[in-house]
């Protein structure tokens, strides 16, 4: 297959990318992203990801594809198995027909991930672009180098329990539309954008989710050893493979400033470089945490709330400017 | 954050890969960047990853000294813990919690206990026995 693998920051984003791009439908990661509407902020104590609540920076897994494909008109075809046998024969088909398939793994189960980062984490996307020998080639979005893996590895990475169970989830692209109208679109995604950031019903999401982990960081309780933990939970949450919260910001900064130059608008290209501003808030926020939990003094909870604050403030604003944009 | 900016620390955790971020050039335009690690995630990482070790150990402990079944050990040798594993198997928490007793594990069926082999990805041999080493 003549195919084209693409390193991408984020696993849901890069797939699709690199999907739409092998269909003909040239479409960048960031923009994908962008018009997904996938950046999001959320603080979800009763989901425990080791224990500790989960904090997500982007919509939920598979909302990207979805959204990005119910927005641009794209057919896709979404499968999910009960056997593992019958998950890896339509697997084995559809690669023997040529198509690219896109799979749901879970990354413990992943022999070429670092043992380091093999955490279990049950959302990971990939591509299968062949079969050769018996082992199936693959194109790992978040890999500078393509991979392959034996069948029966890649059989158990999609059948995992738990939560965000992949089930053999599998899917394909049947068409893709040939016309686009980004204008009418990016202003669509954007606005839903808007709605995710700052008009959620619930304190825990959006610019709100993010002065609520403030406060919840302020009136931490228990042992420094139970603090160190949570707070460097935070920061894996941010940053680890498939995460990334400030890389998301970028991601996101990116999407406004190719919206910009298509649109040739001035206001998204402003609106760019203040997002870009609130990654690097972000990315301070990371490094004052790991200070903090390095040093032996007890930790300044105050002082990394206020961070915090700074941020949300910081992303309220760049919503507000992007409000003004959407409206006129 | 500018491409001169993006982290370049060799972190061990990327085990020699590297990650995709985004960043501005000098003019201001956007593009991927190659990040070969960046220490302050790497902290992060080595921390948790510390973490499971230290529980790995203790629990190694536990089951030498007999008061725990190695189930017990090889849960945490895996990175996880009873939530997690209960939902793995499909089997309900009080049940697993009663599998780290000694004498409940030793009379356990082979279905169940292939289920917990398959959800750590050992064999069912390996499961009953604890590594000589403490790890």
């Amino acid at each position: 297959m003549n195919f084209q693998h693409r390193q991408s920051a984020h696993c849901e984003s890069g797939v699709i990318s690199s999907l739409l791009s092998h269909q003909g439908l040239s479409i960048s990661e960031p923009m994908a992203f962008g018009l997904a509407n996938a950046l999001a902020f959320a603080y979800i104590p009763i989901v425990k990801i080791g224990g500790q609540p989960l904090v997500a920076y982007r919509l939920p897994p598979r909302a990207i594809i979805k959204g990005l494909c119910k927005r641009l008109g794209v057919g896709v075809k979404f499968h999910t198995f009960k056997s593992p046998m019958d998950a890896a024969e339509a697997l084995d088909d559809c690669v023997a027909r040529g198509q690219l398939v896109g799979l749901q793994t879970s990354v413990y189960y992943l022999p070429y991930f670092p043992e380091q980062m093999r955490f279990h984490f049950n959302a990971h996307n990939l591509l299968v672009y062949g079969k050769r020998d018996g082992v199936y080639q693959i194109s790992d979005p978040v890999f500078e180098e393509l991979m392959e893996i034996a069948p029966r590895d890649l059989n158990k990475a999609r059948f995992v329990r738990g939560p965000l169970a992949p089930k053999g989830l599998m899917y394909t692209i049947d068409s893709v539309p040939s016309e686009i109208d980004y204008p009418r679109l990016i202003r669509q995604a954007i606005g839903k954008n808007m709605k995710v950031m700052t008009g959620a019903p619930l304190p825990v999401i959006g610019v709100r989710g993010i002065r609520h982990m403030a406060k919840k960081i302020e009136h931490l309780r228990g042992s420094e050893q139970d603090k160190r933990l949570y707070l460097g939970h935070i920061v894996r949450m941010q940053e680890e493979i498939g995460t990334g919260g400030a890389g998301f910001r970028f991601v996101y900064a990116s999407f406004l400033q190719e919206a910009a130059q298509m649109l040739n608008d001035n206001a998204l290209a402003e609106a760019s470089q203040a997002m870009t501003d609130v990654g690097d808030l972000w990315r301070e926020f990371a490094v004052a945490v790991v200070k903090e939990c390095k040093s032996d003094r007890p930790i300044d909870r105050a002082g990394l709330a206020e961070r915090l604050r700074v941020s949300a403030a910081a992303e309220a604003g760049v919503w507000d400017q992007l409000k003004r944009w959407h409206r006129g | 954050m500018r491409t001169d900016q993006v982290p370049q620390d060799k972190s061990t955790t990327y085990a020699g890969h590297k990650k995709l971020l985004y960043a501005q050039d000098e003019s201001g335009r956007y593009c991927g960047v190659q990040s070969s690690g960046w220490a302050v995630e790497a902290a992060a990482t080595l921390d948790a990853v510390a973490l499971y070790r230290e529980r790995a150990r203790q629990a190694w402990q536990e089951v030498h000294a007999g008061r725990k079944s190695p189930l017990y050990f090889h849960m945490h040798h895996c990175r996880m813990d009873l939530v997690l594993l209960s939902q793995l198997t499909g089997l309900w928490r009080w049940r697993v919690k009663r599998h780290f007793a000694p004498r409940v594990f030793a009379r356990l069926s082979p279905a169940i206990l292939a289920r917990y082999a398959q959800a750590m990805d050992v064999s069912p041999a390996q499961l009953t026995q604890l590594p000589e080493q403490r790890p």
